[in-house]
């Protein structure tokens, strides 16, 4: 039997090649996993990438404290079953400590307050690779980030400077103090995403098939009406829809699509024939056209 | 079905960003959001068209300047491929970035604006396409709605464009020209009722009809070890495996090898991706190989076939491409990264500058500034196993590192 490198796996070739770089370049490199698609594909990657040793990483979840409840579930039982080590870190202590402000009102979200407690952590744990599952074909600035990414000591993104790459070479040499985020899935679509999990037979979490919800409308957007955390109205009005999500981010900005996607298949086929992007469904992308460039120089994701 | 990088190359208003927002366009691959997205913007600017730019020129300066700056990338796919864009700043000071898209791509575009022909730009992109051996270009003159869709304009440029191709190092590449309009949709997905002189394929269905032999360059399997992998578990005690990934053709289990640079030869063991054997790995796969004898092998050494081994050297000489804005000068150290390997760099000296436009030569340069190419000697610390580039894109290729910022300070294409 010949291993081929038709489309998917070739681009799985390349992530699993990156993953390797990350292990031998790097003396302390951490799996940021938000519990979405793209960090149980990475971690999927990972373990192929190193097999049959075991993942030579942890795994580092920063925590809003407005996940879904299907995520948290599906991730501690995700790294019990593949025995990797999993830190959680919380925004809320981010929060309690003073060190960010919640913000209030109808688009509050803890979005943008994940970056202190992410580089927080990356302190602590002296971390000089974060391997995120950020995809150039979400969001336009994320369309100019390199495979890796050289981040300041203050974890800011320099967007006119960045590193040339070429070839397949990753240049992943740093200063004491600086990290280096690293994007093995830089080149797949969010299709080619779920065409893999469909392949690899990858079990997610079930909030990304559909399912029945008490959700509310708001700026032609659905939202959940299940969780305490999402700002809702008194006058809008909660109604019963079959939805699924196609981001699993922070509840308060991640809303839901119609969908009656109930298998990994239909999900596929549903994306194929899609018209909206991925991202349309996240309210803190809408905030400006420039909302994610200016994230990522403060050290987002 | 591959997946298939293309870099662009164009001047500025060119019509380049256009020309990748209309295969977006016709090829349904703009989401309903995007699109509107672009509409608004184009409205609150006071445009009465599209401007499918605003697609592709992600940062606030690049749309505040209405430039393209830096790479971007840009995917979409038919039922045939998937497409990778490299879309990249065309001016002189981002020969650097240029370089950089053309590296990761196996066929290029460059854009032709049919009012101005083949312009000193025009030679620079060719220059660095031809230096890059990508093996199939498209010259796309575009704008052929401002010249009446004029054969006579599309003749004369071809004649002119002919003229530069007659000076390129590496002949063997597939040059197509197109006559598009990137904002009438002529030519590009769809074939142009205004030119039915043109007998060619649109340039998608070019593109579509790429096949592998079109975009990979023939070479000879190479396997820089990256990982070695070692569980040391009771159930895989004595494994040894070492990951990477192979390039310019094919290994097989029962493969002589030799590894390098301790020249022990062994044979391939086995082949694994992931928990499952294979018996032969293709080019461009990350597989893990085990050897027959229990040898000692590290990351930066090179597996190659016996009968097949590359130069073995502490001294090349390569065509440079210098990015950083300090200059390069003989005497300079660097670390110069080839495939996984990192060595110490001496620079011996700078044999002769090369005007990126086929004006010739100047072989009284003593520095490199930024965006220049030159040829350069090298010394090294010690030995690499590589590949003349012609024969080995990869093998034959390096990066610069600067020691004190740690940046990709120039790239290299040994000759």
């Amino acid at each position: 039997m010949k291993k081929d490198t038709s489309h998917i796996n070739s681009l799985e070739n390349e992530a699993i090649y990156i993953m390797r770089e990350v292990a031998a370049q790097f003396e302390k490199p951490v799996l940021l996993f938000s519990g979405g698609k793209d960090s149980i594909t990475l971690v999927r990657l990972a373990v192929k990438a190193f097999y049959p040793a075991k993942v030579p990483f942890p795994l580092m979840h920063i925590d809003t404290g407005h996940n879904f409840p299907e995520t948290i579930e599906f991730r501690d039982r995700l790294v019990k079953e593949l025995g990797l080590e999993l830190i959680v870190r919380n925004v809320q202590d981010s929060i309690d400590e003073g060190k960010v402000k919640e913000e209030s009102g109808r688009y509050a979200s803890r979005n943008m307050l994940q970056t202190t407690t992410l580089l927080d952590a990356i302190e602590e744990f002296k971390f000089d690779a974060c391997i995120g599952g950020a995809r150039r074909d979400e969001e336009k600035a994320r369309a100019k980030e390199r495979i890796f990414s050289v981040r300041d000591d203050f974890g800011q993104w320099d967007e006119k400077n960045q590193r040339p790459e070429l070839f397949d070479m990753l240049n992943g040499d740093i200063e004491l103090g600086q990290n280096v985020r690293v994007f093995p899935i830089s080149n797949w679509t969010e299709l080619d995403v779920w065409s893999y999990i469909e392949k690899e037979n990858i079990e997610i979490p079930s909030i990304y098939f559909a399912h029945k919800r008490k959700v509310f409308l708001r700026d032609g957007m659905i939202w959940s009406a299940e969780d305490d955390v999402v700002y809702r109205d008194e006058d809008e009005e909660v109604i019963e829809e079959m939805v699924r999500f196609r981001t699993v981010g922070d509840m308060s900005c991640t809303a839901a699509v119609l969908s009656e996607a109930v298998s990994i298949s239909k999900v596929v086929e549903e994306i194929r024939d899609s018209t909206i992007s991925e991202r349309g469904a996240r309210i803190d992308d809408k905030r400006s056209e420039a909302a994610m460039e200016k994230r990522k120089q403060q050290g987002y994701f | 079905m591959e997946v298939l990088k293309i870099a662009t190359a164009g001047s500025v208003d060119d019509g380049k960003s256009t020309l990748i927002g209309r295969i977006l366009y016709d090829t349904k691959s703009l989401t309903t959001d995007k699109l509107e997205a672009i509409e608004k913007t184009s409205k609150q600017r006071g445009y009465d068209y599209l401007d499918f730019s605003l697609a592709t020129d992600g940062l606030v300066a690049e749309r505040e300047q209405g430039i393209t700056i830096d790479v971007a990338h840009i995917y979409f796919s038919t039922k045939k491929k998937s497409y990778i864009i490299a879309d990249t700043p065309g001016h002189v000071e981002y020969t650097r970035n240029m370089v950089t898209g053309a590296s990761t791509s196996q066929a290029s575009i460059i854009l032709i604006d049919a009012r101005k022909g083949v312009i000193e730009q025009t030679n620079r992109h060719f220059f660095i396409n031809n230096l890059l051996r990508i093996k199939d270009v498209v010259v796309a003159i575009n704008k052929m709605d401002l010249v009446d869709y004029s054969e006579e304009v599309y003749n004369k440029i071809k004649a002119d464009f002919s003229e530069l191709m007659s000076k390129r190092d590496y002949q063997d590449q597939n040059i197509t020209f197109i006559p598009v309009s990137a904002l009438k949709g002529d030519n590009v997905v769809n074939k142009s009722e205004a030119m039915s002189w043109y007998k060619g394929a649109a340039l998608l269905e070019h593109l579509e009809q790429l096949d592998k032999a079109d975009i990979f360059n023939a070479g000879t399997p190479r396997f820089p070890v990256q990982y070695v992998v070692r569980p040391k578990t009771e159930e895989f005690h004595d494994y040894r495996g070492y990951a990477g990934k192979v390039y310019g053709g094919d290994l097989s289990v029962g493969d002589d090898i030799i590894v390098l640079p301790s020249k022990t030869r062994s044979k391939i063991k086995d082949i694994y991706f992931y928990d499952e054997k294979y018996e032969t790995a293709s080019r461009r796969s990350s597989v893990t190989i085990t050897l027959e004898n229990d040898i000692n092998v590290s990351r930066g050494d090179m597996i190659v076939k016996e009968g097949d081994i590359p130069v073995i050297d502490k001294q090349f000489t390569a065509n440079v491409c210098w990015m950083d804005s300090n200059q390069l000068t003989a005497g300079g150290k660097y670390v110069i990264q080839h495939g996984v390997n990192k060595v110490l760099a001496k620079v011996d000296r700078i044999n002769h500058k090369i005007n990126p436009d086929y004006s010739g030569i100047d072989k009284e340069a003593t520095g490199l500034n930024i965006n220049d190419i030159a040829s350069v000697t090298f010394k090294l610390n010690k030995p690499i196993f590589y590949d003349q580039f012609k024969n080995h894109r990869t093998n034959g290729s390096f990066i610069i590192i600067d020691t004190q910022s740690n940046n990709t300070v120039g790239a290299g294409f040994i000759q």
